[in-house]
């Protein structure tokens, strides 16, 4: 299959609008867990946008594909998603983190619909996969399940426990992504907890296991593919991401995990983003 | 307080219990040359990192791995060292309750546990993020002692307290930013005594951490209305001072008990069971989350949702007072 180039542009597209929902979405809430919401989202727009079997008409249907944010913290991101593809009215998301609002900072499956799960306490989503995966194959169904984790998430040993269990049940329906952005909330990942070698950590816990660009989507396209066509264990893909990617003064930043934005923050943000995409898109 | 252990913080009003916590943990980084401070990628949030910033060789960042964290200040503690360790109190209680219970208390080891975000304080990060279990969990772990301190004061107080205090201590304190109750840290703190805040002959307010302000502002309101109402702020919930409560009983024969927590297995249950193997007969109330999983929203709304805000307290002591009860001098009669 592969994206072609108009596809990319598509995509670029609706992630130029995604991160713009993200940041008014965070000055309207008063605090977001912005850093890793706008690293994850080049991941989650491929994914919504071209890969998941999903309807949002139908967001119980028991054949789509799962898609489970191990990262909760990610929320405000998932639901700008998923109210862009009309699980519920995108104008809701005013509301975020208001009182009585169904939308707080980690998502709620019982009031958000297209939220295949409940999460916010790191190291629970990948487990919650591996039991969905492996609950399609008894089932006889072709629903694949995805899964995305943060990279401080990877500390958990739960997570670990889970590779080893994915591994040994071959559950090639599964695929699990990494937003490698390199920062946790006290610092980068690598001098609060080395994780590298975590290509090779992946590969001897039996998984395939590729390493890409995250906020290119070609290379989030091929790799989705390919974990397709790997027979008999779990594809894990690796991101290479930024942390607050397309708003400068969030790049890399660890303070920017979570924040609120004034006025004139916003505008700045937005006015960041824009310049990304207009000068990509010409 | 042990000799020297002093603490000194400006503007304490203006900051929050963890924002003292963190200052006076800091402070006693001298005092206690063995105190090692732990925590789990959570060291701005639970302001445990004060305490990292100028003593980094005593400090360790597990990253996110909340198990190892506990089992490691079991190690620790094991050492000979005396480990203090942050995280959120969903994560201590329910998430590592294990290593919490085996690894510490079954060791009866010299851990002392601070943890921040209690009850439903952090309303807008919802239900993963609150925590409403950890009284009733940590209370049933043998040699553990509880404690819920009422503002930032009282967090720095019985911080000091807890230093002192042999075996594992857990210590929940809110997200809150509340207005403190005490204007000062210069009142007598000790661990399993309640504070009589205000003294009244109606009903007896029990209160624990936020709980404390709310059944103060309460009183206010009562007091307008002709009524008299005693404030204890039971900031220990184990050991619980059972005179504080049965005196409650003799002397007000109405209790209502205040918490951010599950109305089952906290501070009310506790209280409750005192009250039960009294004897006495007494109305009561618990006032707290009604076992649910909480909305979202700001912490003052959801108090006054779930109705253990003062205007909440007031209804309820409003109903106790309507039931009748039997004036009762003699209590020798009674079991
Ligand atoms: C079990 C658990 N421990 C701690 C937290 C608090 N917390 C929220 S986000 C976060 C850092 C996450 O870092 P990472 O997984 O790298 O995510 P990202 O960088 O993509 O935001 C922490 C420690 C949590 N949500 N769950
Ligand atoms: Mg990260």
């Amino acid at each position: 299959m592969s994206v072609s180039a108009e596809e990319i542009k598509g995509l670029q597209k609706k992630a130029w609008d995604i991160r713009r929902t993200i940041v008014e979405t965070t000055f309207t809430c008063g605090g977001s867990h912005i850093g890793g919401s706008l690293s994850q989202t080049d991941v989650l727009v491929a994914l919504y946008y071209k890969y998941l079997n999903v309807d949002p008409k139908r967001p119980d249907w028991e054949d789509r594909d799962r898609f489970i944010l191990s990262k909760g913290h990610g929320g405000i991101g998932w639901a700008s998603v998923l109210g862009d593809k009309g699980y519920f009215d995108k104008a809701l998301l005013k509301d975020f983190n208001k009182t009585g609002s169904p939308f707080g900072m980690h998502l709620d499956a019982l009031k958000v619909k297209g939220c295949d799960a409940s999460t916010g306490s790191l190291g629970h989503g990948l487990a919650i996969a591996t039991g969905l995966a492996l609950g399609a194959r008894l089932r006889n169904k072709s629903f694949r399940t995805y899964v995305m984790m943060g990279d401080g998430e990877l500390c958990e040993g739960t997570v670990w426990e889970a590779a080893i269990l994915a591994c040994h049940h071959r559950l090639d329906n599964l695929t699990a992504f990494v937003d490698r952005n390199g920062l946790m909330i006290d610092g980068p990942t690598e001098s609060i907890t080395t994780l590298e070698p975590l290509d090779r950590k992946f590969q001897a816990f039996g998984w395939e296991t590729l390493v890409i660009d995250g906020h290119d989507f070609a290379a989030i396209g091929n790799a989705i593919e390919k974990a397709w066509t790997i027979k008999g264990r779990p594809t894990v893909i690796i991101c290479n991401t930024v942390k607050g990617r397309c708003v400068e003064m969030m790049e890399n930043v660890p303070e920017w995990h979570y924040g609120g934005l004034n006025s004139d923050l916003r505008d700045k943000a937005l006015a960041c983003i824009d310049a990304h995409y207009t000068k990509l898109l010409g | 307080m042990a000799e020297g252990m002093t603490w000194t913080v400006t503007d304490g009003d203006k900051l929050t219990q963890a924002e003292i916590y963190g200052e006076v943990l800091s402070q006693l980084g001298d005092t206690y040359p063995d105190l090692i401070a732990l925590t789990a990628d959570l060291a701005t949030s639970t302001k445990i990192g004060r305490f990292g910033k100028k003593y980094p060789e005593r400090f360790i960042n597990v990253g996110i791995a909340e198990n190892s964290l506990f089992g490691m200040a079991a190690g620790l503690a094991m050492a000979g060292l005396r480990p203090v360790v942050s995280t959120f109190a969903v994560f201590t209680s329910l998430r590592s309750a294990e290593q919490v219970r085996t690894d510490i208390c079954y060791q009866n080891l010299n851990v002392k546990i601070i943890s921040t975000h209690a009850g439903i304080s952090f309303g807008q990060a919802g239900s993963t993020h609150h925590c409403t279990e950890d009284l009733a969990v940590m209370r049933s772990f043998a040699n553990m002692t509880v404690i819920a301190p009422a503002d930032g004061f009282e967090t720095g107080n019985a911080l000091v307290a807890a230093l002192e205090w042999p075996g594992p201590v857990y210590m929940r304190i809110g997200r809150g930013f509340e207005p403190p109750v005490y204007k000062d840290q210069n009142y007598p703190f000790a661990i399993g005594r309640a504070i009589t805040m205000r003294d009244g002959r109606d009903v007896t307010l029990i209160g624990c951490g936020v709980g404390v302000l709310q059944a103060m502002r309460a009183a206010e309101v009562l007091q307008a209305q002709g009524l008299s109402a005693r404030v204890l702020n039971m900031h220990t919930i184990k050991p619980i001072d059972r005179e504080a409560v049965i005196s409650a009983v003799k002397e007000t024969r109405r209790i209502v008990t205040i918490e951010d927590h599950n109305v089952y297995g906290g501070l009310g249950t506790a209280v409750a069971e005192v009250i039960v193997e009294s004897g006495k007969a007494c109305a009561f109330r618990k006032l707290g989350v009604p076992d649910c999983f909480s909305i979202v929203g700001y912490p003052e709304d959801l108090y006054h949702h779930y109705g253990f805000d003062s205007d909440g307290i007031v209804a309820t002591v409003g109903e106790l007072m309507r039931l009748e009860i039997e004036e009762d001098e003699d209590w020798e009669d009674e079991v």
